[in-house]
């Protein structure tokens, strides 16, 4: 057979890249968060301090209603883009000339940067130029602006976000619901089954690993946000749409407290590691349950 | 007698309305298409508006006609690509999507050819660990990599900070994981013959690579590479943390927009529109394979 060893020459650069980019700073930051270390402060050198900024951290309301907020838009948004995803994938699964075109039309967005993203929603909702604010004002009396209201700076980058989204599970969807067999919907037509029926047992559980991988990814993407939200609003207005990474990055960056910058990353990173395994094992239960 | 004709219309009308009832289905079909596909382009549309148009014909009220037939502004072009900065930024990301791209390409095929042929113990761990690297929020890699680009990683005065070949490494971290879990699929799915037939004939692991496996997996090979790209070319949080001059990218430059007071909104957009314009083209190349790439192979599109 084969040996081993060439199959680890060929996994070492990968590994040591990974290992280089994705472990070594993190052993570093568990050293640093143990330590005192503002660059600003009148010493600049590092102190040590035990697990003081893991304690500061579990009190640092900042940052816990950073993490809450994350939260909240994170369940928002992706039940939002999960509903409406389905419900467009249920009504556009038929064939028709010129399917093709449209379904290109629905993955732009999945192409386009965040960055970009954020500076298209910012010239739809800037004040004066923008169509939002406009025709929002002038159709239904309403008062639009991104600066003030926390509102709809929320529902803004909700809506920002599910326009970005939403054709990730409408075309993943899609591709389940194209690839599923027709014979179990022929015998449960045969034996009188109406169309609830049908999306009930069959559809639903044949659907479901599908469902259940769109909205791991979605949920993981949507607590990674930053870019969007920061071209958008800034994390305004006053902390309103702050959400953890734009925290981390425009809050603790500037203060060069890296010791307890450390603290906070290292938690953050432990946080969706946690959720990230509980979200696996669900699914994987969930979908052997569904079979 | 009087039940038979009465039968007989009822079978027409049921027919005509099965008939009506997919046509009217079919016009919904396409309504719900239209629509959505309205809402979906019309952002996109008002950025190319933005772009083409001077600061005075940007005044309110809004006006929503495709002026860029008849007039652009080519000042908002000229202005950040030539003139300024831009121009710089647009080849840094070329240059750091394209090396990262090959490199990414490069490393994932010989990992995953290893992964799916050989019975490596720790494997699976390998494989997972490389998944939640990907899914971890950049945030909590931002300060670590900074540290690690700016104090401990250096050569002399020389640091990863601000170069490019610091972004195309760091990258890796979440496109490598994405590319070997699209390419395991389609490795897997070689057979495995194929390249034992190879090596019986003598030939070495290298022949099996370049002959068996890289033809065969071409198909899948671009599309990794033209995802990879995509998602270097639109990385911007790191950009932004971990270059300051040199290596600034596209998306680090229209970030700056904002932050300048007394934006030039037509710059702006014309900024965005030009990053924006590789996703469109590459669209067009990997629609039917965006799904796939997205769900990292887990679902075909």
């Amino acid at each position: 057979m084969k040996s081993n060893r060439s199959a680890w020459l060929l996994l070492s650069p990968t590994l040591l890249i990974l290992f280089l980019t994705g472990f070594v700073p993190f052993i570093y930051v568990l050293w640093v968060g143990f330590f005192d270390w503002n660059t600003f402060s009148a010493s600049g050198v590092m102190q040590y301090t035990g697990v003081n900024n893991f304690r500061r951290l579990v009190f640092d309301e900042a940052f816990l209603s950073s993490l809450r907020r994350t939260l909240v838009f994170m369940v928002t948004t992706v039940s939002i883009e999960m509903i409406l995803g389905f419900a467009l994938a249920g009504l556009l699964i038929r064939d028709f000339p010129g399917k093709a075109i449209f379904r290109t039309i629905h993955a732009l967005p999945l192409m386009v940067a965040p960055i970009v993203v954020g500076a298209v929603w910012k010239l739809m909702t800037f004040p004066g130029f923008g169509p939002i604010p406009h025709f929002l004002n002038e159709w239904f009396d309403i008062n639009y602006n991104l600066g003030t209201s926390v509102s709809q700076s929320f529902w803004t980058i909700v809506f920002m976000d599910v326009w970005h989204w939403t054709p990730f599970v409408t075309l993943t969807l899609l591709a389940g619901l194209s690839a599923m067999p027709k014979e179990p919907f022929e015998g449960a037509r045969v034996d009188g089954a109406n169309r609830i029926q049908q999306f009930r047992y069959i559809t639903l559980p044949l659907l479901m690993p599908m469902i259940l991988t769109t909205l791991f990814l979605r949920i993981m993407d949507a607590l990674r946000i930053v870019d969007e939200v920061w071209m958008l609003t800034g994390g305004g207005p006053g902390a309103a749409t702050r959400y953890v990474g734009i925290h981390i990055w425009r809050v603790v960056f500037p203060q060069t407290d890296y010791g307890y910058g450390s603290a906070m990353s290292l938690l953050l990173l432990y946080f969706t590691v946690v959720l990230c395994w509980l979200l696996f094992i669900s699914i994987t239960q969930t979908g052997r349950r569904a079979q | 007698m009087t039940t038979r004709p009465a039968r007989a219309t009822s079978a027409a009308t049921l027919k005509r309305r099965a008939q009506l009832r997919r046509v009217s289905q079919t016009i919904g079909t396409y309504a719900v298409w239209i629509i959505s596909s309205v809402l979906t382009l019309f952002p996109i549309y008002w950025l190319i508006t933005v772009a083409s148009r001077s600061r005075v014909e940007l005044f309110p009220p809004p006006d929503l006609s495709p002026t860029f037939f008849q007039n652009i502004h080519w000042k908002n072009f000229t202005d950040p690509f030539v003139n300024g900065q831009q121009g710089d930024y647009l080849i840094n990301s070329i240059v750091i999507s394209t090396s990262h791209a090959v490199l990414v390409v490069i490393l994932a095929v010989m990992a995953t050819y290893a992964l799916s042929r050989y019975q490596l113990a720790g494997a699976d761990n390998v494989f997972f660990w490389t998944i939640t690297n990907r899914m971890a929020p950049p945030a909590a890699f931002l300060l670590p990599l900074f540290l690690m680009f700016t104090r401990f990683a250096k050569i002399g005065d020389w640091t990863l900070f601000d170069t490019r070949i610091g972004l195309i490494l760091l990258y890796c971290v979440f496109n490598l994981p994405f590319a070997i879990w699209l390419l395991k699929g389609i490795m897997d799915g070689i057979p495995r013959e194929l390249d034992e037939a190879v090596l019986v004939d003598g030939g070495n692991l290298w022949v099996v690579l370049s002959r068996i496996i890289v033809p065969l997996a071409a198909p899948g090979i671009a599309i990794t590479a033209l995802l990879s790209w995509v998602f270097a070319w639109n990385e911007y949080l790191f950009a932004a943390t971990l270059t300051s001059v040199e290596a600034r990218t596209i998306t680090t430059g229209l970030a700056e927009f904002v932050t300048v007071t007394g934006t030039s909104w037509g710059e702006m957009a014309a900024v965005g529109l030009v990053s924006l314009l590789p996703a469109l083209v590459f669209l067009t190349l990997v629609q039917r394979y965006i799904v796939m790439g997205l769900t990292f192979g887990a679902v075909k599109g």
